[in-house]
């Protein structure tokens, strides 16, 4: 799947600016990505979203970026306007955030949302718009599509209005998409069927993805690549079915620490963390 | 310890709870599980007072529980919620987060139950006249756990106590919980979405589906993957990870 390189990302640091000085959130990250699903693993504050974030050019206004490679495609991502981003996200990349609750617009219908997605990146008709939106509503299996697009995100549940995130996020057909965390504001089963979902899009339409979660076992089975991430670095990079194989620590720590339904309720291997990991 | 019989619970016309029964022996621990929407917290919110529209029988201790909670009664059942950043006042120091319930409980020696309940949960002494936001998420539900212990109560019913932490930060807490059942023989129900959490730390479980108990199953049974019901054997699959084939026989139980 990794025959040529959509997006290569060398040596890649975000920095933040606060009151108590500067904190160093990505410091050196370096991938190359194929059409394939990249996962991105790693717990809070290692960095995994700004790296995501970085990509897209949405890294908040006191954070700065700095990378000796950041090429999509033709575009070098570095040093972008404002008007030259709008071109790129959206409608080459585009991201699904964590919670739907707060990235629908309250106020406005799903449709209508779908819509402003959709003609924002191509010159056509409200009619047009709404066949196409209407479409996509269906491709995300929502069974009542024109139910849902007259609702407003209110109205309908998590997993549904993540479908409807899904759904508006792919249907100006990006290249790349990054979803940070999409499914873990919701129950298992959905969360899964989620996936599904994302995952047959992914396939149809020949896409990359980074899906970035804190879940090492959902991201190992359902990506092709891992990239581990700790203190902003990436202190391993696994094929997902060698996950087992992991020879990081740290790796291995996040693995043995998780809880199995073994009937043994021994106490659970706890991580020791060692400072030679955040020097990457 | 607990015995719940035929209970009941109405949220205005929605009936949420639908005679949900369950025995908890004395230094047991007890697991509900549940998606969002089943009722597992409700059980443990109906046990607390904190639901007012209810019918059934609920003993803890021997005592028959009515509608109204005395202080005793908090005394011996105290509850750890979810959220560490929402549960803990943000302009109050840990020192005073801790001693209130000792004043409200007029328990006295405030000082050394304050220093001894921080050694419990495994923060050292220097945490004490921090807040809240200087402190890790992890940090923060030891001092929730510590809120709950200081009144020690014999009976500790936990909502989701580790779901908003890192899986790392998850075994530490689960490991603390497990060691304080044993130390202060203390008695648990624990609320989780996680299978592989409540298999962890309870003996007995119960996996609930709209606001009824589906099935029963021992942490052993559930090891085997012995269960029944078609729900809780969907559940139990989808804590196996992605697995396209296993997605597509999901059934909706809307």
């Amino acid at each position: 799947m990794t025959s040529e390189t959509l997006l290569s990302v060398k040596n890649l640091a975000v920095s933040f600016t606060t009151s108590k000085g500067p904190v160093n959130a990505v410091r050196g990250v370096s991938f190359d990505l194929g059409r394939e699903r990249l996962g991105i693993v790693g717990e809070s504050g290692s960095g995994k979203s700004q790296t995501g974030r970085a990509i897209l050019g949405l890294t908040a206004a006191n954070g700065s970026i700095t990378a000796d490679k950041m090429q999509f495609h033709d575009v070098d991502l570095r040093h972008l306007s404002p008007k030259q981003w709008r071109k790129v996200r959206g409608a080459r990349i585009s991201m699904i955030m964590q919670d739907p609750k707060y990235s629908l617009n309250p106020v406005m219908t799903i449709g209508d949302q779908i819509i402003e997605a959709y003609r924002e990146h191509h010159k056509v008709g409200t009619k047009e718009a709404t066949h196409r939106a209407i479409e996509m509503l269906e491709a995300v299996k929502i069974r009542d599509p024109q139910r849902v697009f007259k609702s407003y995100p209110h109205e309908v549940s998590g997993g549904m209005g993540q479908r409807v995130m899904i759904a508006m996020m792919l249907i100006p057909d990006p290249e790349l998409l990054i979803a940070d965390e999409p499914t873990s504001a919701l129950d298992v089963t959905v969360q899964l069927q989620v996936m599904a979902i994302l995952d047959d899009l992914v396939r149809e339409r020949g896409m990359a993805l980074i899906f970035i979660s804190h879940d090492l076992h959902l991201v190992s089975s359902f990506c092709d690549r891992v990239l581990v991430m700790y203190q902003g670095h990436v202190v391993e990079e696994i094929r997902a079915s060698e996950l087992d194989q992991a020879k990081h620590p740290y790796t291995q720590g996040l693995l043995n620490c998780l809880p199995k339904m073994d009937g043994n309720h021994d106490d659970l291997p706890v991580l020791q963390r060692q400072a030679s990991w955040a020097e990457g | 310890m607990i015995e719940i019989k035929n209970l009941n619970a109405w949220f205005g016309e929605n009936h949420v709870l639908k005679d949900v029964s369950l025995k908890v022996p004395a230094n047991g621990s007890f697991g509900l599980v549940g998606e969002s929407g089943s009722g597992k917290s409700t059980v443990l919110r109906t046990m607390t007072g904190l639901v007012e529209d209810w019918e059934g029988n609920i003993v803890v201790g021997g005592q028959e529980l009515g509608h109204k909670r005395n202080k005793d009664f908090y005394r011996q059942v105290q509850m750890v919620f979810q959220d560490p950043f929402g549960s803990l006042h943000p302009r109050h120091t840990i020192d005073r987060i801790l001693s209130e319930p000792v004043a409200v409980h007029k328990l006295g020696n405030s000082d050394a139950r304050v220093i001894k309940v921080l050694e419990q949960v495994g923060l050292d002494n220097s945490f004490r006249f921090r807040y809240p936001h200087q402190l890790s998420g992890g940090q923060r539900q030891r001092v929730s756990i510590a809120r709950a212990l200081i009144l020690e109560p014999r009976v500790l019913l936990l909502d989701e106590p580790t779901s908003a932490l890192d899986v790392s930060i998850q075994a530490e807490v689960l490991n603390l919980l497990s060691a304080l059942r044993r130390d202060l023989g203390l008695t648990y129900i624990m609320v989780s979405h996680d299978l592989a959490v409540v298999a962890h730390v309870c003996d007995d479980i119960a996996i609930m589906n709209h606001g009824r108990i589906v099935e029963r199953a021992t942490a052993s049974q559930l090891a085997q993957g012995s269960l029944e019901h078609p729900y809780s054997q969907q559940l139990y699959k989808a804590a196996g990870g992605y697995d396209r084939a296993v997605i597509d026989s999901f059934v909706d139980w809307d």
